[in-house]
């Protein structure tokens, strides 16, 4: 949950009277309240923590950053299923005893 | 040489512990106060790789570990009652109440949802009017603007069926209290950075001075916290406390402004429990008067919740930094994530869990002396 991943801005709407955007996260695409950073444009980078994004960021360390999580199978865990992966875990312990 | 090995630039690593090996002349006690650099720090044993002299305090950095077990109370409660709709981070549904979790109201027939962004939860409300949406709202200052607005939000739109049932907690009062117990050995902090992200630096000048502590904002990739724990130990060998900045790509000195000001319209300064450690004053958010029409707790009066700790669980001392985590007689055995007795087994960032899945086969890094990178 505390996870910020960064994300790739690829396309800006407004919903509600909200300035939402489309973000790209590695391959996974969420929808994104960019309320907090109204000037980000589509092509930059932000810090996305739980659907807001929160503070820019460059396209370099960005890239970084995505590499790393992806390796990590960070972005599965907080992009995933939360009722599967406790289900997995409960599993992939039971297989450990 | 596994775990150098799995930093992004091994050489970059091994550069910043050969800083801090040459650095460091006696022993020196740091603290992160994030759950997410403790995640870090135990996954690439980071504790481990560093100089003997230089050691790791795990700070109550968690946010799901320190939400108050009445709070837990209260969630269960209100997401048992029939016509709510229960939404929560997923983080939260093995966090252990008074008996039970979410996941059991879930099997009792509680209508409880896993949702990804607090204004996922707001498009539920607004899709089932006739049912009563309610939110759970907790997290450090990084979580509290996104939970904000969607109050904001909730309020703008007249959506009259949504409420947030608020705990949020402040990191600045909590380094305040940790440096006046008496049991205090943290002699340096690394600083949450996405909470600078939204903050900005400006409350902890005051703190670095009061007590003679550096803070140094770190980030939460192993190369980031090995820069923060160079910058550290650089200020406590030449005796100097102040405040560092050692994540300047998302960190700016005055934060995020229109989160900051979202915050001050949405939110005010409460005392506030924290599980396992008492009530630290001034260290919450609760919802400003303004949006009482929206706040769950005076929505479903949630009051004589009768709570209860199990005996065995040692998280307040792990939460405090006075007891390592594998420390505890219940780790690994009674306690796991499975059947956790307290919140620090069950989220990925409590420092029990985060033992249990990097620790508990007791596999400790090779030293860097014996395995040359390269």
């Amino acid at each position: 949950m505390c996870l910020a991943v960064p994300g790739r801005v690829i396309e800006i709407n407004e919903r509600d009277g909200t300035r939402m955007a489309v973000v790209d996260f590695g391959g996974v695409v969420k929808d994104v309240c960019l309320e907090y950073l109204p000037d980000l444009a589509v092509g930059e980078y932000a810090i996305v923590h739980v659907g807001f994004a929160l503070q820019r960021l460059d396209e370099e360390s960005a890239r970084k950053t995505l590499d790393l999580f992806a390796e990590l199978g960070l972005l599965q865990e907080e992009f995933g299923d939360p009722w599967e992966s406790a289900a997995h875990s409960a599993t992939a312990e039971e297989a450990e005893r | 040489m596994k775990y150098l090995e799995e930093f992004q630039n091994p050489e970059l690593a091994r550069g910043l512990l050969d800083d801090i090996r040459a650095t460091v002349t006696r022993p020196w006690a740091l603290m992160e106060v994030c759950g997410g650099q403790t995640h870090t720090i135990i996954r690439h044993a980071i504790d481990q790789l560093l100089p003997e002299e230089v050691e790791l305090i795990h700070g109550p950095g968690c946010p799901v570990c320190v939400t108050p077990l009445e709070i837990i109370d209260k969630a269960l409660e209100i997401a048992s009652r029939p016509g709510v709709i229960f939404c929560s981070f997923g983080d939260m549904l093995r966090v252990p109440g008074t008996g039970r979790d979410l996941f059991r109201v879930r099997g009792e027939g509680g209508d409880v949802r896993v949702v990804y962004s607090p204004l996922d939860a707001l498009r539920i409300a607004r899709e089932n009017p006739d049912r009563e949406v309610v939110f759970f709202g907790i997290g450090f200052e990084t979580t509290a603007p996104p939970n904000a607005m969607t109050v904001y939000q909730a309020r703008k739109q007249g959506i009259r069926n949504f409420s947030m049932l608020v705990s949020h907690v402040r990191v600045p009062p909590a380094i305040e209290a940790i440096m006046t117990s008496p049991e205090c050995r943290v002699q340096g902090f690394l600083a949450a950075g996405h909470v600078c992200s939204v903050m900005g630096t400006g409350e902890y000048p005051a703190l670095a001075a009061r007590h003679r502590v550096p803070i140094v904002v770190t980030g939460f990739e192993p190369l980031d916290i090995l820069e923060g724990i160079r910058r550290t130990v650089g200020q406590l060998e030449r005796g100097e406390h102040t405040v560092d900045n050692a994540y300047p790509r998302a960190v700016q000195p005055q934060g995020n402004p229109a989160a900051r000001a979202m915050l001050e319209d949405v939110f005010e300064v409460t005392d506030r429990a924290w599980r396992g450690i008492g009530t630290i004053p001034l260290s919450g958010w609760r919802l400003s008067p303004r949006y009482r029409d929206h706040d769950a707790e005076y929505r479903f009066d949630v009051v004589d919740i009768a709570t209860l700790e199990p005996a065995e669980c040692r998280s307040g001392e792990v939460l405090q930094g006075l007891l390592k985590p594998n420390e505890c007689e219940a780790f690994g055995n009674i306690c796991t994530p499975r059947t956790p007795l307290g919140a620090t087994m069950v989220s990925s960032e409590g420092a029990c869990a985060a033992y249990y899945l990097y620790r508990r086969l007791g596999n400790p890094a090779t030293p860097l002396e014996a395995n040359p990178v390269g």
